[in-house]
C-alpha cells in the first residue's frame, strides 16, 4: 500500500516540488546569515585573500585551457560556415562577439561551478559532519562570517577577472587560427573584431560574471552547510551544488539576455 | 548552581531522542553522563553551547536562559564554555597552533605574543610541545583529542564540556586523557561535564555520575552509589549485560 502510494506520480511531483520550495527557503535563510555577517570584517577580512587565490587565480589555468580551443573552434566554425557568402573579416566579429557575450561567461561559469562549486561544497560539507562548524559555534565564531562571506565575496570579485582573461584568451586565440589556418591578415581580423564592438558588450559580460560568482559560491556554501550524515552526504552535496549551480547559471544567462540586451 | 538543563525535550524528526532530560552541575563539579550509544548523551551536550535548541524545556548556563539569547549574548556565554568534540574537530586546513589560537583571536585585547604564549602553555598543559606546526592529518587519534583539549582550555573557559573523550583510545592513551581531564579540572578549577560510555573513565573522574535511558536521567549518584545501585538498567549497563537492560521499564 505505502509502495503504491510513493509511486504515484503525484505524490512524487508533489513531495519534489515542497523540497525545492524548502530548500531556496533554507537558501534564503543562509543568504540573511551572510549578509548579517558582512559587518564582521575582523573574521572574513583575514581570509578574504586566500579565497581570492583560491578560487580564482588557481582556477585561471583551466579557464584559459578551455577559452583558448573554443576560440580556435569559434574561428574555423566561422571560416567553414562564411566561406563564398560573408566577408571572411566578419571571424573577428563572430569569435569578438560570441566570446565576450556569452562563451567566455558561461563556459567559465560552467567549469568553475565543477571546480570551485564542488571545492566549496565538499570541504564545508566535511567541515559539517566532523562538527568543525560546531566547534566554530561553541568558540563564539559566526560560521557565516568566518566561511561563507569570505568565499562569496571571493567568487564575485573573482570570477569577473577570470571570465575577462578568458575572453581575452579565447579572442586572442581565434586570432591567431585566423592568422596561421585561415590565411587571414591581422588588420582584417581587427576589422571584424572592431565591427560590432560596443563598451556595453564588456559591461554586460562583467555583470554576468559577478551574477554567476555570486551563484557557484553561495550554492556551494549552500549544499556544504547542509551536508548530513557521512561520506555519502558530502558526495551527494558535492554533485548537487555543481549541478543546481550549472543549471541557475543557464537560467541567469537567458535572464541577463532577455533584460539588458 | 552553574549548569542546569530543566524538563529537556529534544526531537529529530519522528526520533524523540530526549524526553524530560534534567541535570543540574554545581560549580566545579564533575559530572558524567553515562549511557548506551544513542540515547541522547551528545544530544544533552550540545544543549549546553547552544548548538541544539530544545524543543520544550530550559536550558541555564551561569545563571542564564540559552532560550531567551540573541546570538551575541549566546556568544558571550560560549566564550566561558570549552567543548572538546568527540573527533576532536580540528580544523584540517589549519596547523595544531592556529587550532588552539582560533578561540583567543576572538578575544580583542589579545596580541599575538600572548596568544603565541598562550597556545605554547595549553599545548604543554597536553604534553604536545612541539606540534605547533603539525596539521591535523600529521597527528594520531589521541593527540588529536589532546590538542581538542588544548584548544577547548586556551580561553581559559570556567566550564568544560567533553563528548565522549576516550572512545577508539586504546588502554594508555585512555589513562593519559583521564589524567587530563583530572589534571585540568584541578589546575584550572572549571566545572566539568563528561559524556561517556566508559565506566571506568566515569568512575575515574566523576564525582557524581548520571545514567541516561530512553532520553531522561534514570539514576544519579556518586560512583560509590552507582556501584551499589540495584536497579536493573544501571546493572545491565555498567556489566554489560542487554538482557538486563531489555527486562527493564
Amino acid at each position: 500500500m505505502k509502495t503504491r502510494f510513493l509511486l504515484n506520480p503525484f505524490y512524487l511531483v508533489g513531495r519534489s516540488a515542497l523540497d525545492t520550495v524548502a530548500q531556496i527557503g533554507r537558501w534564503g535563510g543562509l543568504a540573511m546569515d551572510t549578509l548579517r555577517a558582512l559587518p564582521q570584517v575582523g573574521t572574513w577580512g583575514r581570509l578574504l585573500p586566500g579565497q581570492m587565490a583560491r578560487i580564482g587565480v588557481d582556477s585561471v589555468p583551466i579557464a584559459l585551457f578551455i577559452a583558448a580551443f573554443t576560440g580556435v573552434v569559434m574561428a574555423l566554425q566561422a571560416s567553414y560556415t562564411f566561406t563564398g557568402a560573408v566577408p571572411l573579416y566578419f571571424v573577428g566579429t563572430l569569435v569578438g562577439k560570441t566570446m565576450i557575450l556569452e562563451l567566455g561567461p558561461v563556459l567559465t561559469g560552467l567549469a568553475l561551478s565543477g571546480r570551485v562549486g564542488a571545492s566549496i561544497a565538499a570541504e564545508l560539507g566535511t567541515m559539517r559532519v566532523t562538527e568543525q562548524i560546531d566547534a566554530l559555534e561553541t568558540m563564539a565564531y559566526d560560521p557565516a562570517a568566518y566561511l561563507v562571506v569570505p568565499r562569496v565575496l571571493a567568487g564575485i570579485i573573482m570570477f569577473p577577472v577570470v571570465v575577462i582573461l578568458a575572453t581575452a584568451t579565447g579572442i586572442a586565440a581565434g586570432w591567431l587560427t585566423s592568422l596561421q589556418l585561415l590565411d587571414m591578415s591581422t588588420p582584417e581580423f581587427m576589422k571584424g573584431l572592431r565591427l560590432f564592438f560596443l563598451p556595453w558588450d564588456v559591461q554586460f559580460a562583467v555583470i554576468k560574471s559577478l551574477s554567476f560568482g555570486l551563484t557557484v559560491t553561495s550554492i556551494g556554501c549552500f549544499f556544504g552547510f547542509t551536508t548530513r550524515g557521512g561520506a555519502e552526504g558530502v558526495g551527494l552535496s558535492t554533485t548537487r551544488a555543481v549541478v543546481v549551480s550549472s543549471m541557475v547559471i543557464l537560467v541567469l544567462d537567458a535572464f541577463w539576455a532577455a533584460t539588458l540586451l | 548552581m552553574s549548569i542546569v538543563l530543566q524538563d529537556v525535550h529534544k526531537a529529530f524528526g519522528s526520533n524523540q531522542v530526549l524526553r524530560g532530560f534534567s541535570l543540574e552541575v554545581h560549580e566545579g563539579e564533575t559530572v558524567a553522563i553515562v549511557g548506551q550509544s544513542g540515547t541522547g548523551k551528545s544530544v544533552a551536550l550540545k544543549h549546553v553551547v547552544g548548538l541544539l535548541k530544545p524543543d520544550r524545556g530550559e536550558v541555564w548556563v551561569d545563571g542564564v536562559n540559552l532560550g531567551q539569547l540573541a546570538v551575541e549574548r549566546l556568544n558571550e556565554i560560549r566564550r566561558h564554555v570549552g567543548y572538546v568534540f568527540q573527533f576532536a574537530a580540528l580544523f584540517d586546513s589549519l596547523t595544531i597552533e592556529e587550532n588552539v589560537g582560533l578561540g583567543l583571536r576572538r578575544i580583542p585585547e589579545m596580541t599575538e605574543k600572548a596568544m603565541a604564549e598562550r597556545v605554547r602553555e595549553c599545548l604543554a598543559l597536553v604534553e604536545l610541545e612541539g606540534y605547533e606546526s603539525r596539521f591535523p592529518a600529521e597527528l594520531s587519534g589521541g593527540q588529536k583529542k589532546r590538542a581538542g583539549l588544548a584548544r577547548a582550555i586556551a580561553t581559559q573557559p570556567r566550564y568544560l564540556l567533553y563528548d565522549e573523550p576516550t572512545t577508539g583510545l586504546d588502554p594508555v592513551t585512555t589513562t593519559v586523557i583521564n589524567r587530563l581531564i583530572m589534571k585540568t579540572r584541578e589546575e584550572l578549577k572549571v566545572t566539568t561535564v563528561v559524556i561517556t560510555h566508559d565506566m571506568e573513565s566515569a568512575y575515574l573522574v566523576a564525582d557524581r555520575i548520571g545514567m541516561i535511558h530512553e532520553g531522561v536521567i534514570r539514576f544519579m549518584g556518586t560512583p560509590e552509589e552507582v556501584r551499589a545501585c540495584s536497579d536493573p538498567v544501571v546493572r545491565g549497563f555498567i556489566e554489560g549485560k542487554p538482557e538486563l537492560l531489555e527486562g527493564a521499564g
